[in-house]
């Protein structure tokens, strides 16, 4: 493939998004195309089929399967409350009576005459799918959903956990370099989206799930602390299901890692706006990444877009992405087209980039990220 | 001879092949033609997968591959339509295109028998050997309660489901409360919303009025013959092509481009596993040899086996080395990792750079310490996923075993796998990991310490990953596909023998094994102790009369301390005596184990000795 390189994530104040809000199963489209949306604004809802319950009604009267009919007192179709009898059984002249009561309200599905099962299905339990995001519907996918388009700013993480939510962005720290800590969550920060630099603790999220944050931004976390954050340990690269308080995004990777200047320079224009998170992180086909989304920010000034249809050019601001450099931010010098052996051995194609120390080195392209603007 | 066989049928001799393998990253495209009398791969391209947004049509990356191949060969394969077939008296196009997919997740499979070790087993083997990713098996004795199996049922999106249970004849009752369970879950398909599930019924055939009435209405139900018709048999084909049907009707055609792509071939698009499963079958009838092949991808590993006329393929779902790379340290601890790694690195550090491989997993190792760390994980994986395929490549539980295939399958008995290291010839393995490795030697190491087979083994690495593409080229010329599988495909790594034991103690530097080697007329002799390891060179193509003499502790296929006399393959690798013992032992005081692996790493050159002192002094 021409470009071996990982393409970087996108840390952008001006930005078209849009958002595909869509139902598990067909359902009613609530808004139509033009419409105006906020973050809680029902777009869509469907019912999904109750739960079913099953009740082993021969197996509790001592009866064959196929006899159950003579003992039901509801047929398929009938509405039952809990408590309900749904069979009865009386021997020695109606001495000795045996029933099956419902566990649950619903109606009755099916009686098989086979297992001896019932099936009961409970009421409907309705699902709605809110726009997440301010914006406008631009397209509605009947019966499915919408797809919802904004402006504004927009910042990729490289991992997350926890689901969609919103908040005022804060900014806790002094610079890219600081870590979060507990001390740095304040009482106000109920309800905040909160911002650190390198690194956010254990102690700190802990913090900010008492007081009451939706989100944190940091550079980095330390293995254990998420670990502990969650109370298990992520096996696969897929999240954004956990049941957590506050949802949590870093932004460079595992370890203490200094935010990128790029994004935190950008998170301190943002603070005081109204952000959409959502930690979401699915690494594979069809990748996810975790965002902020600030809807209607309107960018200061005109800024220079980049240009990344040639991919890596020298100049182009990289950030080490694998050991022995790994976090560090660089500035490419040189592109040697043909390959080269480096220290394991394998022949591959290197690049050869300026460290913010001064330093030359020489990394594999497929371990650089350009830092998009 | 593989039990599934695409419905096409050459009817014409064919000089040239196109053929691609649309995976969930990358769509590879290779060309095959007639070179004198054989079939020889001409050349390969590959492009990125469109089948998600923006592109979502599958065949611009089918497309972008094949270019690739037009520009390397300067031949026009492609028009405005698709592929060109049948090739042109221009010499444009080719005689036949053909594809496998694993795009968009490939296919994934819930299902369900009545008894967990038995239907239900039977009917994972089938979904398996098809190619699916098994989500998960329910059974009436699986130990949750039935509101708990209708919750998972309904929380699982499969593609499909396979429903088995009973023998025929037998009773009805415990397969049909599985069918009301799936029908009061009303399970919905992953993909088409508003598409009803497809759900194929292989069980009592007594029960299928039964089955018709609880799933008829709500699932897409299609009944085939039950794949347990008695105990002592399992009959998996008719379930494993209905499942390609499906995939074909149901899962290709929702996914975006598919049905382009099935305009421009013949042969029906087959599941990526299925068509390695069907290649590794083919080669082992080919070679007259047990085989196992692996492949190690970022998601997933998959093992699939052949022993006599028993094939199965095991997925393990969450065993990868960059998606899923923190599940095999999840699954195997840290420990496991680390008595592969000879020299000292925290917890803490090799779990970060494990996790940031996960979040960054185009990246590759830049330093050795890197790259062994990364062969370490490999390994674990690997192994990991072997001890997987050992437990569902089992004999058909419950029953006496009445089959009689060989000696070594009447030892086997009920439940017990037949796996048999000392009988397995062929160990092939695949994969960025093993097919990438900056030396083919290091390949060889990471299958020998994660599968450790026994006797005399042919290693090989799978060049480029053609497999699939040659599997499902086999179901129509199957000549072709071996010529180019053994010529071109794979990278002969040579044989590796490997005494089972110590039977009884045995100290370190003891006696294991004296090895006569003649090739060319030329005699070499080795004499390998218990612990230690020898590399002796011999060059692909070239083979050795061998004569092998263990000690009486030690077995090479003959028995205790009998001598076998017998040829050897060579390969890049040559010939390896591993004398480490069966099962491996590693030291687990951290000095000794570090020095040991580092002479290991040295007898075997596998890295730049240079760099490996740094580690120990040897």
């Amino acid at each position: 493939m021409a470009h071996a390189y990982t393409p970087g994530l996108k840390v952008t104040e001006r930005a078209v998004i849009r958002k595909t809000r869509r139902l598990p199963l067909l359902g009613e489209v609530l808004v139509e195309k033009g419409a105006a949306v906020s973050p809680d604004t029902i777009v869509a809802r469907t019912n999904i089929p109750g739960n079913p319950q099953t009740v082993n009604v021969a197996n509790a009267l001592g009866v064959e399967p196929e006899d159950i009919v003579d003992f039901m007192k509801v047929k398929q179709g009938d509405s039952i409350k809990k408590g309900d009898i749904l069979a009865e059984y009386k021997s020695f002249f109606g001495l000795f009576k045996h029933t099956v009561t419902s566990p649950v309200d619903g109606i009755v599905e099916m009686i098989s005459t086979v297992t001896g099962q019932v099936t009961l299905r409970e009421p409907p339990i309705p699902i709605q799918v809110d726009a997440y995001i301010d914006g406008v519907v631009e397209e509605v996918l009947p019966r499915e959903g919408v797809i919802i388009r904004t402006e504004g700013a927009f910042i990729q993480g490289i991992f997350g956990v926890g689901g969609e939510t919103q908040g005022v962005i804060r900014v806790a720290v002094e610079g890219p370099d600081d870590v979060l800590d507990a001390p740095q969550i304040r009482p106000d920060d109920c309800g905040k989206i909160i911002v650190g630099g390198s690194l956010v603790t254990a102690a700190a999220i802990k913090k900010a799930a008492e007081i009451g944050s939706r989100g944190i931004v940091a550079g980095g976390i330390i293995d254990s602390d998420l670990i502990e954050y969650l109370g298990f340990d992520i096996g696969v690269a897929i999240t954004g299901h956990e049941d957590v308080p506050v949802t949590v995004i870093i932004t460079e990777g595992f370890g203490r890692m200094r935010m990128a200047n790029r994004t935190f320079e950008l998170l301190k224009r943002l603070e005081g706006f109204t952000a959409s998170i959502n930690g979401a992180t699915q690494i594979r086909a069809g990748v996810m990444r975790p965002e902020i989304i600030v809807p209607g920010y309107q960018a200061q000034g005109v800024t220079q877009e980049q240009d990344l249809s040639q991919g890596l050019v020298p100049g182009t601001p990289i950030r080490i992405i694998r050991e022995p450099y790994f976090g560090k931010l660089a500035e490419v010098v040189d592109l040697p087209p043909e390959l080269q052996v480096i220290e394991t051995e394998a022949k591959v194609r290197i690049l050869r980039a300026k460290l913010t120390d001064g330093t030359i080195v020489t990394v594999p392209r497929a371990n650089v990220e350009i830092i998009e603007a | 001879m593989p039990e599934e066989k695409a419905a096409f049928k050459l009817d014409r001799e064919i000089t040239s092949v196109l053929a691609t393998d649309c995976g969930s990253t990358t769509t590879k495209a290779i060309l095959i033609e007639k070179v004198g009398d054989e079939y020889r791969l001409i050349t390969r391209g590959e492009a990125p997968t469109t089948v998600e947004a923006p592109f979502e049509d599958v065949t611009a990356g089918a497309r972008n591959a094949i270019r690739e191949v037009e520009e390397l060969t300067g031949k026009t394969l492609l028009d405005e339509k698709g592929v060109i077939t049948p090739r042109r008296p221009d010499g444009s196009g080719v005689d036949i295109y053909m594809s496998t997919s694993s795009a968009g997740g490939g296919l994934q499979m819930m299902v369900a028998g009545v008894v967990k070790t038995m239907t239900a087993e039977s009917a994972a083997r089938a979904a398996l050997g098809a190619g699916a990713i098994v989500m998960d098996v329910i059974a009436v004795d699986d130990g949750r309660k039935p509101h708990e199996k209708i919750q998972r049922i309904r929380q699982l999106r499969p593609d499909m489901i396979l429903l088995s249970g009973g023998i025929d004849g037998g009773t009805i009752t415990h397969v049909v409360e599985i069918a009301e369970l799936i029908s009061a879950a009303e399970p919905k398909p992953r993909l088409g919303i508003g598409y009803k599930l497809p759900v194929i019924y292989a069980g009592n055939k007594d029960a299928r009025p039964h089955i018709k009435n609880s799933l008829g209405e709500k699932t897409d139900l299609r009944v085939v013959d039950n794949l347990r018709p008695v105990l002592e048999k399992e009959v998996l084909g008719p379930a494993r092509e209905e499942i390609h049907n499906l995939f074909m009707e149901h899962v290709m055609a929702q996914a975006p481009g598919y049905n382009k792509l099935m305009t421009w071939t013949p042969v029906p698009i087959m599941p990526t596993p299925g068509a390695v499963g069907i290649c590794m079958q083919t080669a082992s009838k080919e070679y007259d040899l047990s085989v196992i092949g692996v492949d190690i991808g970022g998601a997933t590993t998959d093992v699939f086996s052949v022993f006599g006329e028993y094939f199965n393929r095991t997925v393990s779902a969450n065993l990868g080395m960059s998606y899923s790379i923190c599940n095999v340290l999840l699954e195997t601890g840290v420990a496991n990792i680390m008595r592969w790694i000879p020299f000292d690195i925290s917890e803490g550090e090799l779990r970060n750079r494990i996790r940031n491989k996960m979040i960054r997993p185009t990246t590759i190792p830049q330093t050795l310490d890197d790259l062994i760390i990364e062969q370490a994980i490999a390994r674990e994986a690997l192994r990991l996923a072997f001890i997987h395929h050992k437990s569902l490549a089992v004999g058909l539980r419950g029953v006496h075993r009445q089959r009689t295939i060989g000696d070594t399958f009447e030892q086997t008995g009920s439940g017990e796998t037949y796996i048999d290291m000392m009988e397995l010839g062929l160990l092939i393995g695949s994969g960025g990991v093993l097919s990438h490795a900056p030396r083919r030697v290091q390949s060889a190491m990471m299958l020998l310490d994660a599968f450790q087979p026994e006797g005399l083994t042919m290693l090989a690495v799978d060049s480029i990953f053609m497999m699939p593409q040659l599997g499902i080229l086999s179901t129509v010329h199957e000549k072709a596909a071996m010529q180019v599988f053994d010529r071109d495909c794979l990278i002969k790594l040579g044989t590796a023998i490997a005494p089972a034991g110590p039977n009884g103690s045995a100290r370190e530097g003891d006696a294991c094994v004296k090895v006569e080697l003649e090739v060319d007329g030329q005699k070499i002799v080795e004499e390998v102790p218990f612990g230690s390891m020898k590399r002796i060179p011999l060059e692909d193509g070239k083979k050795a009369k061998a004569i092998i003499h263990p000690t009486r502790q030690f077995d090479v296929g003959k028995g205790y301390g009998h001598t076998l006399e017998t040829t050897v393959n060579g390969g890049v690798v040559g010939v390896t005596v591993d004398c480490r013992g069966r099962p491996l032992t590693i030291p687990e005081d951290k000095a000794q184990r570090n020095k040991k692996l580092v002479e290991w790493f040295v007898a075997m050159n596998m890295y730049p000795e240079e760099l490996l002192k740094k580690y120990a002094e040897v």
